[in-house]
């Protein structure tokens, strides 16, 4: 852990040589997800309702499932940008090196410019919350903050999975940015406005579902049976992660025994 | 202190063919063709030996040094190095060794060298007082002390060396593999990490497994040689009896070192 903070550091350091491009890169991943937010906004305007979701019930999901992408990117980025690494056989020279391999991939790259994404949904985030019809008990604080770390553990999940993908192909494979784009797209508005086999999808495949769907009904006291398993449900959002590091071992495995 | 026994390896490559048919072809289907990178490799190498590993590109000089320093799992064979199998015990063994690959560096890009130097004191866990006595010492052998504050990407190439030495030593391994260390250095940098290389080896009894195509490093460093090709082990032994096999038959009186390996690698018809 300490050492994640030291390759944090250093990468900081490096960041801060290239500081307009920084200032820049913030500004434009602010915008971005806001242009997307002002979309919400209008929509909601127009129809005052989706399903019986409130604007401000989707813009707790919104900010949730925003911050938990951008924590993501921010920290895991190494995954994410992994082929390269196995490309110029950077990897090589991790294997070379005492610890873990996840460790050392996690540290190889952060994107710090995600700070902007992450000011963005935290003021959507912020605003829903004082806006929501919700009493705001201990349980439920604690609920929103599983929602968010279940996010950061699915959006991980993903990137470790396309990474580890790249140990067959090489080139890294856009087509993880349906689960990861699309996922982030999809549960930005609470599941059950989509077709049965989405939700399904992205309830029991990837467990988007588990972010904030599931335990937003839990926050509005909308739950049928009992309420506590809807509160636990990010848990096993986080429970993604497990079978991602396990085929990564895999993976990783099968590199150093082709060499390719 | 390092044993190879029967290492194979073989890759997978991709058959290419021309034209722009097969290659939407081979966007579906590829065929495979099984080449053999390493053909049952055998040596071994004593503590504070200096071993010179050449043979043309594409020998499987590079596959050897992977397979020896954790990074690949041979097809068979085994490797024992310091008690270790290499590959089996990857975390604990590299500890023991520095890798410096020539054409790829192990620093941090744009922040101080001292910075990538701190880093791996905190990946290896060096422990504080040993860090600042190796690092004193590699700074002084080296002459480090005016760059050691320079972003590495403002380094010329045989700055950038010296630092990548450096880094690979920090953590006092006991083997130091080499992957083409001088390669694109002047003259006089070529000379510092040859001297530097003697050095550690003489006071620290460092072992040193280095690949280089220049043969002036092989002369000056290795007392011993061995020579790959085609996947295969060709001569292992020193060099004053490879001159002496190839000294008759030259033209000149005292041929070079360069004249001889190639005459060599025509006997061998690796070339």
């Amino acid at each position: 852990m300490k050492l994640f903070g030291r390759y944090l550091l250093i990468l900081f350091k490096s960041q801060m040589q290239y500081r307009t491009s920084f200032w820049l890169l913030s500004f434009g991943q602010f915008f971005i997800p806001f242009s997307v937010f002002a979309g919400l906004y209008f929509l909601f305007e127009r129809f005052g309702q989706i399903k019986g979701w409130d604007f401000f019930e989707v813009a707790l999901s919104f900010g949730v499932i925003h911050m938990a992408f951008a924590i993501s990117e921010c920290f895991v980025r190494g995954f994410d940008m992994f082929s390269s690494l196995v490309a110029n056989g950077e990897f090589d020279r991790l294997l070379v090196r005492p610890r873990s391999t996840v460790l050392q991939v996690l540290g190889s790259k952060f994107e710090f410019t995600r700070i902007g994404r992450l000011l963005q949904s935290s003021l959507v985030l912020a605003w829903a919350v004082s806006q929501i019809h919700v009493d705001w008990t201990i349980a439920k604080s604690l609920t929103l903050i599983f929602m968010i770390v279940s996010g950061v553990f699915i959006f991980s999940g993903i990137f470790i999975l396309t990474a580890t993908m790249c140990f067959w192909t090489i080139q890294g494979l856009e087509i993880a940015n349906i689960f990861t784009d699309g996922g982030r797209e999809m549960a930005q508005y609470p599941l059950n406005i989509y077709q049965k086999w989405v939700t399904r999808f992205f309830t029991y495949v990837i467990p988007f579902g588990c972010v904030n769907y599931l335990p937003l009904l839990y926050i509005l006291g909308r739950t049928e049976g009992n309420s506590f398993l809807y509160m636990l449900t990010p848990l096993a959002g986080c429970a993604f992660i497990i079978p991602c590091l396990l085929l990564w071992r895999f993976g990783v495995r099968h590199y150093r025994s082709t060499g390719s | 202190m390092i044993t190879v026994s029967g290492i194979c390896k073989s890759f997978k490559v991709a058959k290419r063919t021309s034209g722009v048919g097969n290659a939407v072809k081979a966007l579906f289907r590829r065929e495979y063709s099984e080449v053999a990178a390493l053909n049952d490799i055998s040596f071994s190498i004593a503590p504070g030996e200096i071993v010179g590993y050449i043979g043309p590109n594409g020998a499987g000089k590079s596959t050897t040094i992977k397979v020896m320093s954790g990074i690949l799992v041979p097809d068979q064979g085994t490797c024992t190095i310091m008690g270790y199998t290499p590959w089996l015990d990857r975390v604990a063994y590299v500890k023991n060794i520095g890798v410096v690959f020539g054409q790829r560096s192990q620093l941090w890009w744009d922040v101080p060298v001292i910075d990538s130097f701190d880093l791996l004191r905190d990946i290896y866990n060096v422990p504080e007082a040993e860090y600042r006595s190796n690092l004193k010492l590699l700074a002084e052998t080296l002459d480090l002390e005016d760059i050691i504050r320079t972003p590495v990407r403002q380094l010329s190439l045989g700055q950038r060396m010296r630092c990548e030495i450096a880094a690979s030593l920090l953590h006092n391994p006991s083997i130091l593999f080499l992957d083409e260390p001088t390669i694109g250095l002047d003259a006089v940098s070529k000379i510092a990490v040859r001297q530097f290389i003697t050095r550690i080896n003489k006071e620290k009894g460092v072992t040193v497994i280095l690949t280089t195509h220049d043969m002036n490093d092989i002369e000056a460093l290795a007392q011993r040689i061995l020579l790959i090709g085609k996947g295969s082990l060709l001569y292992d032994g020193d060099l004053t009896t490879l001159r002496e096999r190839y000294v008759e038959d030259s033209q000149s009186d005292s041929p070079s070192i360069e004249d001889i390996i190639v005459r060599m690698y025509k006997e061998y018809q690796i070339t």
